[in-house]
Formats: structure tokens, C-alpha cells, sequence
């Protein structure tokens, strides 16, 4: 079988090039495609941890489950907002999003 | 996992090396199991053709082979030497890929359908049994929706974006109806692989005892696969071809074949989940017989379908989503609430078997009894409902003629 | 099955390949919509490192939910809020954010899991045991629990409840001032 750290280093990679995403990019949209990313590699993580420490309880994946449920929600409320942010700013950078500043 | 079946000849035959022997067993596997979609579209086209063509009162092509049955190729070559044009602006590689995932996406399904009765582990002769045989199916078939979607952007066409736009919000809408239509014969079999389901109808189909839920992924099916009357994705006579507008040749026919193919695989599928799939006479004994029972039960589902698409007129779009979050989604929440609550009563106290395979026709049958009253009181109420509305529309045609004619009277 | 067979190791491959480029593709793309395409990509390889471990379950939950829904709801965001100019730099301060995810990735492997998990190699029993099914998975949604087996009826409804709230309050945030005026004619 795969080694378990094979696992968690892609898992760690898949995230740092999410926060990279997150951090570094000028459109809101991207940003939520990276957060999208690094809830991912919680995912994969999570499910490598279960397989090979306590493949017989049903926690890991059940665990794995609810994040996808709630990485759906926070997706769906995000880009409401994103949208909203466009139709009244017409941007969707997220430095320019800065009226409340100073 | 010890080496069986295809595995085994091809490890008899000289491979010696199990893994190898494996491999390439699978392999072989695969195109078996696809190349039962491949060689069914060739025949589906003409069929579609036929049957289309005598609904409407006329004559299918027939020039070319006895009865037009050689028509398909002579469209397979003409789609093969048209000229490929691809715009000029368009996105050059999902352009080519849209296609291509579309028709994937169509014989990926037949990976999990059971063909026919077989002595091996699994109980019949299918491409991998999956313990969610039924989530796999619905997942593939959401993955058509982003092929759709991007042939719409790639063509770098207005119209093709807004018909991409409109086909997605319906597939992705009719999922729901779609998925909660399945959840009835997974609750009745307890399990989510397609073998199980067909071996849990071994003593009353599931049709007889859900008629709604097969009605429900009969509409919902038809509407995922953009058919009439949800047919608005390309309205042939509108939109021109919606978003394969700048389709041409050999991709275009790709898109063709596989919304032919969806068709067809969603007629086997609801034989598969409702009417009992291979069951039949003899389907133990002479395990061919079984595909062949296969086959004609979803021969008739496809007939349906066709028959309706050259029925109906075509729904708008406001009027398609209203169906469908204000008719569908209610009754078949209602549907699977009421469902469950009645399985699991009888089958605590007793009045229904738990394992649907291993009993017999008699204690079926106050399951089966229950369970169409249920049917009957739903479909009742939405009857009465349909009156209703239909009362109070009429009331008011009325009173606006009224109005009018008064209108014109008084002036 | 102790030691991986070739065509396992082929699959962990393609799948991280898929996964990871398909990651650097969301991140790094100038067509937005090339981006979603590239998130498909990486979302799909992710659901097949799902079926390595043994959790088709959620392999299939992850096309449906995330590639099925999610990604196309990002494609419709994308298309929604197409910006007249081009942008014309599509990261701010990108060394900087280079090196900070350099190192958090560094730190990550060397400090936490090489040591600590780098030798682990789990026993037979963990290797060929009966891994926890859909079934189980189901029964446990709706159980309370007990000692021993663990319920998570709590959490699943409150998982409802959530995705109520975020559907209902999507809709609310994206609505149209205009739509309000709409609806309220018909």
C-alpha cells in the first residue's frame, strides 16, 4: 500500500497551493477557488488518517462527509456575495472592496 | 482478490503473472462493456428515425438498406468528411473536449448495469458491481451537465452561452426529483448496487409497488436528457441548436449520439430499478434470455419516450422550472416520507419481509397492497389540486371576458 | 497486499497529477474560466485519491456535490461577474505570498509529518481489515450512539439546517432589488 506520508505530503501541497491561491490572487471568485482547494486537502488528509488508523469506525468518513456538505454551503453564500459586491461596485477584486477602511 | 473469469483464461493462456493477468482481464472487460453502448447507438439512431417519422405520418429514410438500416452509415460517413470548422475566437482545447466528455459521460453509466444472471460472486454478469451502483450512476450523469456547459462558453457565441445557461439551470434542477424517485427502490432492496436491486425483485417488481417513483424518474429522466417536452435545451425549430450551434461534423454528431445514447441507458436503467431488469422466464436457466428480457423491457421505456417527444409540445422555460420546484420536488419528498413510514411499520410489525429476495409472492403482496393505496391517495390529491387550479383559471378566463365584453358594450 | 502493486502505484500517480496540476491550474490561470475547469480537474482527481482509500462512498458524494453543483455554481459566478477591463496583474505581491506558501509547505513536511509520520507503517490487521461501508455509514447518520458506537444524528441534522440557512440566504443576498418588484406583479 501507499505509504501514509505519501498522502499527507501531496495533502500539505494541495494546500499550500490553495492558501498560495487564496493569499495571492486579485479576483474574489479565485479566492473562493482556492478556499475550495484547501478544504479539499482537509479532505484527503482526513480519509488517509482513517484508512490507515481506524479503518473499521465510521468517524473519518463520516467526518469527510459533513466538510463537503459544508464547503458546499459556504460556496453557495460566498458567491451570493460576490455577486451582490459586482452588481453594486461593478469589482470583484477583493482590495477594492475597501469603503469602510481607515 | 483471487483471479476468476476473464482474468483466468487470459492467466491459462500463458500470462503468467497474476497482476499482468489482471490487467489486461480488465481491460478486455472494459471494452466488452462499452462496446455493448457502442453497437447500440448505431441501432437506436435508426430506430429513433422510424419511430418518429410513422408518428408523424410519414416515411423514414429507407433508400439505403433493406428498411433504411444502413441510413446510420451513410450519416456516419457524410458527419466523417464535412468540414471541421472551429471558430475563430474559440477556446481551441475545450472546444474539441466538450464532445468527447458528453459521450463519455453516456457509457461510463453502462459500467454498473447487469446484464444478465451469472454463478459468479457478484450474481450477474456486470462491469464492477459497486456498492453504490445507484449514487455512481446520478454522478455520472452530472458530470454531462459541465460538458454542456462548456461547449456553450468555448463556442464564443452569445446564443450558445444563454441555451448553455438554460439547459444547465434545468439538468441541474430535474437532479433533485431524480435522486429522490431513486431513493424508493434503494430503500426497498436496502442497498444502492444494481444487482441487488434487480435480485430484491426476484417476486413483484418495484413498479407495481411505486408506480409515483417510476413516473418520477420516467419525467425526471426525460427532462435530463433534454427531451420533449423539456426539450427547450435545443428546440430545433427555435434556437436554432442551443448551445451546439457552432457544433459541425463529427463533434456535433458525437453530441447527437450521446443524447441518443442517454436516452436509451435511462429506458434500460428504469427497467433495471423498476420493472426487474433480467428477470423473466428462464433467466436462470438460459442466462442469455435474461440480457434479451433486458433489452425488451427497455426497448418499451424507450418507446415512451419516444412516443412522447413526438406528442408534446414543447414547455418554456419558467413554465418547465415551475414544474419542477412547485409539482415535483413536493410529491416526491412526499413520496419518499410517506414510503418509509410505511416500509418501516410493515416491516417492524411484521406484514413485510425485510429481505425482498428471499421471500415469496404471498408476503409481498400486503406490502405491495399498501403501498398502491398510498399510491392511489397521492395521486388523488394531485388530481384534486390539478382541479382545482384548473376551476379557478377557468373562473377567471371568464370573468376577463366578461370584462372585455362588457368593456366593448358599455364604450 | 503488503506492498503496493504497480498498478496501484500508476493510480496514485495519475491521480496526484491530476490533483495537484490541476490545482496550480486554478491558481495560476489568466481565463477565469479555464480556472473552473481546472478546479474540475483537480476535484476529480481528488474524488479518485478517495477510491485509493478505500471511500467510494465519498468518491461518488464529490463528483456529485462538488463537480456536479459546486463547480458549475462557480461557473456561473465567473460568467456573472465578467469584469469590461482586463485585469491587468493577477496577483499581489506574488513573491512574497511564493515564499510565505513555500514555507508553510516546508514547515508542514519537515516539522509534522515526516517525523512523525514518516515510518509509520500500519499493521495487517489495519491493512485487510473490514473497512466501514455505506451501510454503516447510514445507520450511523440516524444513531444516537452509545459507548461504542458512535452516533451522528446531531450533527447530520444540524447539517440540514445549515444548508437551509445558506440556501435561503444566497437567495435573499443575491436577489435583484428589481426581481423583488417582479415578483410581486405576477
Amino acid at each position: 500500500m501507499i505509504p501514509l506520508w505519501l498522502y499527507l505530503v501531496m495533502a500539505a501541497a494541495l494546500f499550500s497551493i490553495g492558501t498560495f491561491g487564496m493569499l495571492a490572487r486579485r479576483n474574489g471568485v479565485a479566492v473562493l477557488m482556492s478556499v475550495e482547494l484547501m478544504l479539499n486537502a482537509v479532505n484527503i488528509n482526513l480519509v488517509a488518517f482513517w484508512r490507515y488508523t481506524n479503518p473499521t469506525e465510521i468517524n473519518g468518513m463520516a467526518f469527510a462527509a459533513f466538510v463537503i456538505v459544508i464547503a458546499a454551503a459556504e460556496a453557495a453564500v460566498g458567491l451570493a456575495i460576490i455577486i451582490t459586491v459586482y452588481r453594486n461596485r461593478h469589482s470583484v477584486i477583493p482590495e477594492e472592496a475597501s469603503t469602510l477602511k481607515g | 482478490m483471487d483471479c476468476i473469469g476473464l482474468c483466468k483464461l487470459i492467466f491459462d493462456a500463458g500470462v503468467r503473472n497474476q497482476e499482468l493477468a489482471r490487467f489486461i482481464g480488465s481491460l478486455i472487460g472494459v471494452l466488452l462493456v462499452s462496446g455493448v453502448p457502442l453497437l447500440t447507438v448505431i441501432v437506436l439512431i435508426w430506430v429513433e428515425r422510424k419511430v418518429a417519422a410513422r408518428i408523424q405520418d410519414r416515411i423514414a429514410p429507407n433508400r439505403v438498406g433493406p428498411f433504411g438500416l444502413l441510413q446510420t452509415f451513410a450519416d456516419l460517413a457524410k458527419l466523417l468528411i464535412k468540414e471541421d470548422i472551429t471558430p475563430t475566437a474559440a477556446d481551441r482545447i475545450l472546444y474539441n473536449a466538450a464532445p468527447i466528455v458528453s459521450f463519455a459521460s453516456v457509457v461510463a453509466i453502462w459500467a454498473v448495469i447487469p446484464f444478465m444472471f451469472a454463478n459468479n460472486p457478484e450474481g450477474a454478469i456486470v462491469g464492477v458491481d459497486l456498492d453504490i451502483g445507484v449514487l455512481y450512476f446520478v454522478a455520472v450523469a452530472s458530470l454531462g451537465t459541465l460538458a454542456i456547459m462548456t461547449a456553450g462558453w468555448a463556442s464564443n457565441n452569445k446564443y450558445a452561452l444563454l441555451g448553455a445557461f438554460r439547459v444547465v439551470a434545468l439538468l441541474v434542477s430535474y437532479e433533485i426529483p431524480l435522486v429522490f424517485a431513486l431513493i424508493i427502490p434503494v430503500m426497498f432492496a436496502g442497498s444502492m448496487s444494481l444487482v441487488d436491486i434487480v435480485e430484491a425483485q426476484s417476486h413483484m417488481w418495484f413498479i407495481f409497488m411505486a408506480p409515483v417513483a417510476a413516473l418520477l424518474f420516467f419525467t425526471s429522466s426525460q427532462a435530463e436528457t433534454g427531451r420533449a417536452p423539456f426539450d427547450l435545451i435545443e428546440a430545433e425549430s427555435e434556437l436554432v441548436a442551443g448551445f451546439n450551434i457552432e457544433y459541425s461534423g463529427m463533434k456535433f454528431g458525437m453530441f447527437f449520439a450521446a443524447e441518443f445514447l442517454h436516452v436509451f441507458t435511462n429506458g434500460i436503467l428504469m427497467a433495471i430499478l423498476f420493472m426487474g431488469g433480467y428477470l423473466g422466464l428462464f433467466y436462470q436457466a438460459i442466462p442469455p434470455l435474461g440480457f434479451l428480457w433486458l433489452g425488451l423491457k427497455g426497448a418499451v421505456v424507450y418507446f415512451v419516450f419516444l412516443w412522447l417527444r413526438n406528442t408534446v409540445p414543447r414547455l418554456r422555460i419558467d413554465q418547465v422550472m415551475g414544474f419542477n420546484w412547485f409539482f415535483l420536488v413536493p410529491v416526491s419528498i412526499i413520496n419518499v416520507i410517506l414510503t418509509s413510514l410505511i416500509l418501516k411499520l410493515m416491516q417492524v410489525s411484521g406484514f413485510a419481509p425485510t429481505n425482498f429476495a428471499t421471500s415469496n409472492l404471498g408476503e409481498m403482496l400486503p406490502l405491495t397492497i399498501v403501498m398502491l393505496l398510498k399510491d392511489v391517495v397521492i395521486i388523488a390529491f394531485i388530481l384534486g389540486r390539478l382541479g382545482q387550479e384548473g376551476r379557478r383559471a377557468r373562473i377567471e378566463e371568464q370573468r376577463a371576458n366578461e370584462a372585455l365584453t362588457a368593456a366593448a358594450v358599455g364604450d | 497486499m503488503g506492498d503496493a502493486s504497480l498498478s496501484l502505484i500508476l493510480a496514485f500517480i495519475i491521480f496526484t497529477i491530476l490533483t495537484l496540476g490541476g490545482a496550480l491550474g486554478v491558481v495560476m490561470n489568466r481565463n477565469l474560466f479555464r480556472g473552473t475547469i481546472w478546479l474540475m480537474v483537480s476535484l476529480f482527481g481528488a474524488a479518485g485519491h478517495f477510491v485509493l482509500l478505500s471511500a467510494p462512498f465519498l468518491a461518488a458524494v464529490q463528483v456529485l456535490v462538488y463537480i456536479g453543483a459546486i463547480a458549475i455554481l462557480f461557473t456561473f459566478a465567473v460568467m456573472l461577474t465578467r469584469s469590461l477591463t482586463q485585469i491587468s496583474d493577477r496577483f499581489t505581491r506574488l513573491w512574497w505570498n511564493v515564499g510565505g506558501a513555500g514555507i508553510l509547505f516546508v514547515v508542514l513536511v519537515g516539522t509534522v509529518i515526516l517525523p512523525v509520520w514518516g515510518g509509520f507503517t500500519p499493521s495487517n490487521d489495519i491493512l485487510f481489515a473490514n473497512v466501514a461501508d455505506t451501510t454503516q455509514l447510514g445507520i450511523a447518520l440516524v444513531d444516537r450512539g452509545s459507548e461504542t458506537t458512535q452516533g451522528f444524528v446531531l450533527p447530520f441534522e444540524l447539517a440540514s439546517l445549515l444548508l437551509t440557512a445558506a440556501m435561503i440566504g444566497a437567495i435573499v443576498i443575491a436577489r435583484d432589488a428589481d426581481d423583488d418588484e417582479k415578483g410581486k406583479r405576477s
